[in-house]
């Protein structure tokens, strides 16, 4: 059974969890970076033959030991200097971390890198991805050797509720008895629903947009009634936004 | 109940925006050092988001904001939490000097297993191809050893130039990087609970036991000392070096004679493995590079006595090295 997230709970009673990539997500970074790697072999194994002239046999050698070194050398270059991350794992939000929660070390990154060469055995990552499908944490052979997980990279992002909701004018403020009535009632799970709903507006296809805001302010109606003058003209989507500007913004 | 999320934001953004910046500084300097004023301050940002934290969680349930709290507090556990010093600037001449050769000692035990392996191997190699020559077929691993060895030192004595005389720089690179490879499959291979190390040793061993036995039958023993004990006395112990960290990689999986559990003993031997591979690979750039430059001249160009005393003077080195090399000052933490 996979436990999906990673959680800590430290002695001060804090616990913060992040969430374990999938093998899935794991296989399309590293197609993004074998992809890379080839890209990379390629430009340097030409930049290095226009040395040939000179010595063909010193150009053959530095191409030789330049494709070892950067299929060896770019996941344990890349995960060391943008901490835990390679492209692959930069373009699909992923990271390499210390699967206890401590500072992640040059020595793990060597070892679990390393350790690639036992993960694709037979072929085509077979024991890596076998092994990551069975462990309770998704790792790899590597992983495991090096004490390592791989974690989604949440949003570093802070909402600004101030940029999300400036210039708008709310026809329901004006019924502040109404407006605690429903911060008192509203369970926190349908606040963050409504809010999640604004702020991914522009991730949701246009139907699917108005039919979810239809949903969401009809169920947000059946909590707390507004006087229909004040509901005048406003969409769906303006009377949740207005419900979200209510609840999160009371001061405002 | 609904946190005023806009007055909670503005009230704690400083702290959070303090406590990253911090954080990046201290990620992206590996020598940065905290005082204990920083250091305390920190632990302040910590507990101070982490309250944060439980009360977002509690009353608000904004998604976006608890990952990206629950992020940070990740990153400043993991510099609060971390016992062990970061590391000084790292200093080539102190590794070589001294904690590549202090790591092969602190772990020889290994090393012995790794040379009792491949001696057994070399015995069953030996004792297949002395009893039934045609064994030679099945173990040699290139078709050139299969060639007869008398035949063999004919040919390469009659050369005036060896057989790769224009692309010995090349054929250095390939050796190079073939043997590093084959030197990390047997650390890797370790993560089999040693097992796969095992393997590898003995099938090395069987290799090498066979083309000695095959040489020495046909009175090639001095042919075959000059050839293989130039780039041989640094190529084979590496790849030993190579096969102890496999075995102590293994006997970290399997934990015996250890109360520790399985990620402590792993994580307290990470630092050794790394040091013998990269002791191993830098070995292993050496031997190629004698192999393809040196090891190929025979006879008439060379004389065997020269490269056998060179080959053994290579050994002696060698041995001095691990055996002494950084005795005198304190184990270094790898």
């Amino acid at each position: 059974m996979h436990r999906y997230t990673f959680t800590i709970r430290t002695a001060e009673g804090i616990s913060f969890a992040q969430r374990l990539a999938g093998p899935v997500t794991r296989l399309l970074a590293l197609s993004v970076d074998l992809a890379a790697i080839g890209v990379i072999s390629q430009l340097l194994g030409q930049f290095v033959m226009i040395t040939s002239i000179i010595s063909p046999d010193a150009a053959l050698a530095v191409r030789t030991v330049s494709y070892f070194v950067v299929s060896i050398g770019y996941s344990i270059f890349l995960e060391w200097t943008w901490r835990g991350q390679t492209l692959g794992k930069r373009v699909l939000k992923i990271r390499v971390i210390d699967a206890e929660g401590y500072r992640l070390r040059p020595a793990q990154i060597v070892i679990r890198n390393l350790l690639r060469i036992v993960d694709a055995l037979p072929l085509l990552y077979a024991v890596g991805g076998v092994c990551c499908f069975v462990s309770k944490k998704y790792q790899r052979i590597g992983d495991f050797a090096a004490n390592t997980i791989v974690v989604y990279v949440a949003a570093e992002s802070i909402p600004n509720l101030e940029l999300l909701f400036r210039g708008t004018y709310n026809s329901l403020r004006s019924h502040a008895h109404l407006a605690a009535q429903l911060r008192k009632m509203i369970t926190p799970q349908q606040a963050s629903l409504a809010l999640e709903a604004i702020t991914r507006r522009d991730e949701l296809q246009p139907n699917s947009r108005l039919e979810l805001y239809r949903q969401l302010a009809e169920h947000l109606r059946s909590i707390v009634r507004f006087p229909d003058e004040s509901l005048e003209g406003l969409t769906d989507e303006q009377y949740v936004r207005n419900i979200v500007d209510l609840i999160y913004r009371p001061s405002a | 109940m609904i946190v005023d999320l806009k007055q909670f934001i503005e009230g704690e953004r400083a702290i959070w925006e303090e406590l990253d910046k911090t954080l990046s500084k201290i990620e992206n300097d590996p020598l940065f050092r905290l005082t204990l004023e920083n250091a305390e301050r920190l632990h302040y940002l910590y507990e101070r988001t982490g309250a944060g934290l439980i009360k977002i969680s509690t009353f608000a349930a904004e998604p976006n904001l608890v990952h990206s709290l629950e992020a940070l507090l990740a990153r400043a556990y993991a510099e609060l939490r971390e016992g062990r010093s970061r590391k000084e600037k790292l200093s080539v001449r102190a590794w070589l000097s001294q904690t590549f050769p202090q790591t092969f000692r602190r772990h020889f035990h290994f090393f012995l297993t790794s040379v009792a392996l491949t001696i057994v191997g070399a015995l069953f190699g030996g004792a297949a191809v002395g009893f039934d020559p045609d064994a030679k077929a099945a173990i040699a691993p290139f078709p050139r050893l299969l060639q007869d060895p008398a035949a063999r030192v004919k040919e390469e004595e009659s050369k005036v130039n060896p057989v790769l005389a224009h692309s010995r720089g090349q054929f250095s690179a390939a050796l190079m990087t073939n043997n590093i490879r084959v030197s990390i499959l047997a650390l890797a291979l370790g993560a089999t609970w040693g097992i796969g190390t095992v393997i590898l040793l003995l099938y090395n061993g069987i290799i090498l036991g066979a083309i000695i036995c095959d040489y020495v039958r046909a009175g090639q023993s001095v042919f075959l000392m000059g050839w293989l004990l130039p780039h041989g006395v640094i190529e084979i112990p590496a790849i030993l070096i190579a096969g102890q960290a496999g075995l102590l990689l293994g006997q970290a999986l399997i934990g015996w004679n250890s109360s520790e559990d399985v990620s402590q003993r792993l994580r307290s031997i990470a630092g050794s493995l790394v040091t013998l591979i990269t002791g191993t690979a830098i070995l292993l750039v050496w031997a190629g590079l004698v192999e393809a430059f040196f090891s190929q001249y025979h006879e008439p160009i060379l004389p065997y006595s020269f490269k056998i005393a060179f080959g053994l003077a290579e050994f002696v080195v060698l041995v001095i090295y691990l055996a002494a090399a950084g005795s005198r000052s304190s184990a270094s933490d790898d």
